[in-house]
């Protein structure tokens, strides 16, 4: 199989899409920018691959891919350059260890309450989900 | 700025109606998708912002305010017609020279670059290529006449899903590269949320649903609850059945965009709903209507 075109020409992320998700496209992309950050794929100064590149290789409307950049710009990691390209600004900020685990043992005690209160397994990560997607809509809400 | 407005427009073939009093303005920059059943007046339309019908009553405009068919609009006007209009006889290079021969406008560097990436040889006969390969060559020569505003008339029926995605790759390319608009019809709906920020839904010659993807659907939710309950919903959320087992129902209502959220009806719970199943729903329930009005709001948004 060939190797697609529009993917390799700039910056270190190809994209990719799980249209079974049920996450939206544009945070798609907002999330594997961030990820390829996180392993250090991308970095500042890297070039994002152009609207064009991405909306060809991934066949989706070009809207999608200017709200994922504008997101990116909004969240501090890429800035876009006129007539140039969108381009990775900062590092993404790495979450210690030490505070990784402490975030895990206060979602654990919450769970533990979840479950003496009643709810099953299936429910906790429903309403885990429910509670983190109405966070993301109150913040994009306010930024909106 | 619109590419196409349609003021009580109808068409009728001797007794029948293929469209009948369509009012729809499709704003500039949108990639619109156009759906609805078997003659539901699809083709109609496209043939008449093409030009290539006149309006029984009513009148239709491209790109503000040109009258279809007139030099200026099909100077600006693409149009790629269901059964892939190349001459099968001739070779891909005889194909490029006679559309370069045809067209004022001809942007040749592209059409050559285009056929070269597809890996199209030039002296192949175009009637032996694939319908992928065809659809892209008559895609590519569309393209190259530099149009503000592209009409495709069912353009995937015929691709398999890999020469969809390349054609609706090489499409998206084109509406970011040069801001063209797009509007084409499909029955296939697995790449409509992907694909399109505008929908017009067609059914029985008329407008059932228009507007901008993401206020359509957010001007719709699913609720679920008790069937026997249905009758107490109030009649404004104009619900529609989407499936029913014994007891449960699910619905498709309209929300009311600019007011407060209401809290769910008692006994119901509130999802959101997404392209596909909003799509089937209208398409099952063809009496259904929910127009935002004559004129979309605002420029094209996000996805």
């Amino acid at each position: 199989m060939a190797i697609d075109k529009g993917q390799a020409a700039t910056g270190s992320v190809a994209f990719r899409l799980d249209h079974g998700s049920g996450v939206p496209t544009y945070l798609q992309l907002v999330r594997q920018v961030e990820q390829a950050l996180r392993l250090g794929l991308l970095g500042p100064g890297d070039q994002l691959p152009t609207v064009k590149e991405t909306v060809e290789s991934l066949a989706i409307n070009p809207n999608t891919v200017m709200k994922a950049y504008r997101e990116l710009e909004h969240r501090g990691l890429a800035a876009g350059r006129p007539g140039l390209g969108t381009f990775i600004k900062a590092k993404l900020q790495r979450v210690g260890g030490a505070e990784q685990a402490a975030l895990a043992r206060r979602l654990a005690a919450w769970m533990r309450h979840a479950a003496a209160a009643g709810l099953d397994d299936q429910s906790i990560t429903a309403m885990f989900d429910a509670v983190l997607r109405n966070l993301h809509e109150y913040e994009d809400g306010m930024s909106a | 700025m619109t590419v196409l407005q349609a003021s009580a427009l109808s068409k009728r073939y001797r007794a029948v109606f293929a469209l009948r009093d369509c009012n729809l303005a499709i704003p500039d920059g949108s990639v619109t998708g156009l759906i609805g059943p078997n003659g539901a007046g699809k083709s109609t339309l496209l043939h008449l912002a093409a030009g290539l019908r006149r309006p029984t009553t009513g009148s239709i405009r491209v790109l503000d305010g040109l009258v279809p068919g007139s030099s200026s609009a099909l100077e600006s006007v693409g149009f790629v017609a269901a059964d892939a209009p190349l001459y099968r006889n001739m070779s891909v290079a005889g194909m490029l020279q006679v559309s370069r021969d045809l067209n004022p406008v001809w942007d040749g560097r592209y059409a050559v670059r285009r056929v070269d990436e597809l890996e199209l040889p030039l002296t192949a006969k175009v009637g032996a290529l694939s319908g992928g390969h065809q659809a892209q060559l008559a895609l590519t020569i569309a393209l190259a006449k530099r149009p503000r505003l592209l009409l495709l008339d069912e353009p995937l029926a015929r691709l398999d899903p890999l020469a969809r995605h390349q054609f609706l790759g090489l499409l998206m390319a084109a509406v970011a590269a040069d801001g063209i608009s797009v509007i084409f019809s499909s029955h296939v709906l697995t790449e409509l949320g992907r694909i399109c920020d505008h929908l017009v839904l067609l059914s029985q010659g008329r407008v059932q649903l228009a507007g901008q993807v993401e206020e359509v659907l957010a001007g719709h939710e699913v609720l679920t609850g008790p069937a026997d309950q249905v009758t107490s919903l109030p009649a404004t959320l104009a619900p529609i059945r989407i499936a029913q087992a014994g007891a449960q129902v699910h619905l498709l209502v309209r929300t009311h965009r600019g007011r407060e959220p209401e809290p769910a009806p008692a006994g119901f719970a509130v999802q959101p709903t997404v392209l596909e199943e909003l799509v089937l729903a209208y398409l099952g329930e063809p009496a259904a209507t929910a127009l935002p009005g004559p004129e979309f709001a605002g420029p094209a948004g996000p996805v």
